[in-house]
């Protein structure tokens, strides 16, 4: 698998340098990582940046991770690129909601670095 | 869980003190790679200076805190970003407000009928000690003290019913 670019959105930096610590001990070559504290970051960084994968909270101010994902449909330079959520809402209905969203995939927290390789690689994988 | 919204009885205090406990050591075991034990009685839970807290809102109302000192909010930092505690110094709000939003998620996650039922605000972080709380809950708080790395942290939830 070539080198990705990744954006992560998250309030929490603290979460956001975890998630990318996860992703790079789940094997993953990483090329550029974004990061986005809401989900109005997050729409105007991949308006302008080209990534091959999303990661995303939920529970965010300004605008939260599903609103984020619905908007994201709309955004040319995002068609296609998959979405996993990584949030501590951990419902059923809240999954039911996100991947009707369009996520491609749903992580709980608190999380391990082998639960986000398990979640992850499969997305990817499905991309190529 | 029934009915849009639920007061802390006395049965529902002893059953979710354990899951309380048990979704905040998951959150430090999975996410610091630590132990939080629960304390043996007569612990003093003087000197907590960080109270870091998350508003739930739908089958049940009310907030859950973490209080700890800077220092053992510095140490989770620390322990969740992998660096050394200088470097964490000016994280720890942020760790511990994460903190908390993991336990209160783990937790409503934990019990049947919460999880879709109720929502969480994001996490609010007050640092110092010299100020008051005046709940507006009429249930007695569902406390849990606990320790990490031999220091106090309290965990508490308060309903309004």
């Amino acid at each position: 698998m070539d080198p990705i670019r990744i954006l992560i959105v998250d309030d929490s930096s603290v979460m956001r340098k975890i998630v990318e610590r996860s992703l790079r001990q789940a094997g993953l070559e990483i090329s550029q990582v974004l990061e986005a504290a809401n989900g109005a970051e997050a729409l105007a960084s991949v308006s302008e940046n080209k990534v091959d994968l999303i990661l995303s909270d939920i529970n965010m101010p300004v605008m939260d991770g599903l609103e984020f994902v619905k908007q994201l449909a709309g955004v040319a330079n995002a068609k296609g690129v998959p979405v996993v959520m990584i949030t501590t809402e951990g419902s059923e209905g809240h999954v039911v909601q996100a991947l009707s969203a369009g996520a491609r995939g749903y992580i709980r927290k608190p999380f391990t670095p082998d639960q986000v390789k398990a979640h992850v690689l499969p997305v990817l994988a499905a991309k190529v | 869980m029934t009915g849009p919204e639920t007061a802390l009885t006395k049965e529902m205090h002893d059953a979710w003190l354990p899951i309380l406990q048990l979704a905040s050591q998951e959150v430090f075991e999975l996410m610091l790679a630590s132990k939080l034990e629960v304390a043996a009685s007569g612990l003093q839970d003087s000197g907590l200076d960080l109270t870091a807290m998350v508003g739930l809102s739908g089958q049940i109302c009310g907030v859950l805190t973490i209080r700890c000192s800077s220092k053992s909010a510095e140490v989770m930092a620390c322990r969740m970003l992998g660096v050394d505690p200088e470097a964490a110094k000016e994280a720890m709000c942020d760790a511990a407000g994460e903190v908390c939003n993991m336990v209160a998620g783990n937790f409503k996650n934990k019990i049947s009928g919460l999880g879709d039922g109720c929502m969480l605000s994001v996490p609010t972080v007050i640092t110092g000690g010299d100020y008051s709380v005046h709940p507006q809950a009429s249930d007695p708080a569902l406390r849990a003290l606990m320790t990490f790395e031999s220091a106090p942290v309290v965990l508490s939830l308060e309903i309004h019913s």
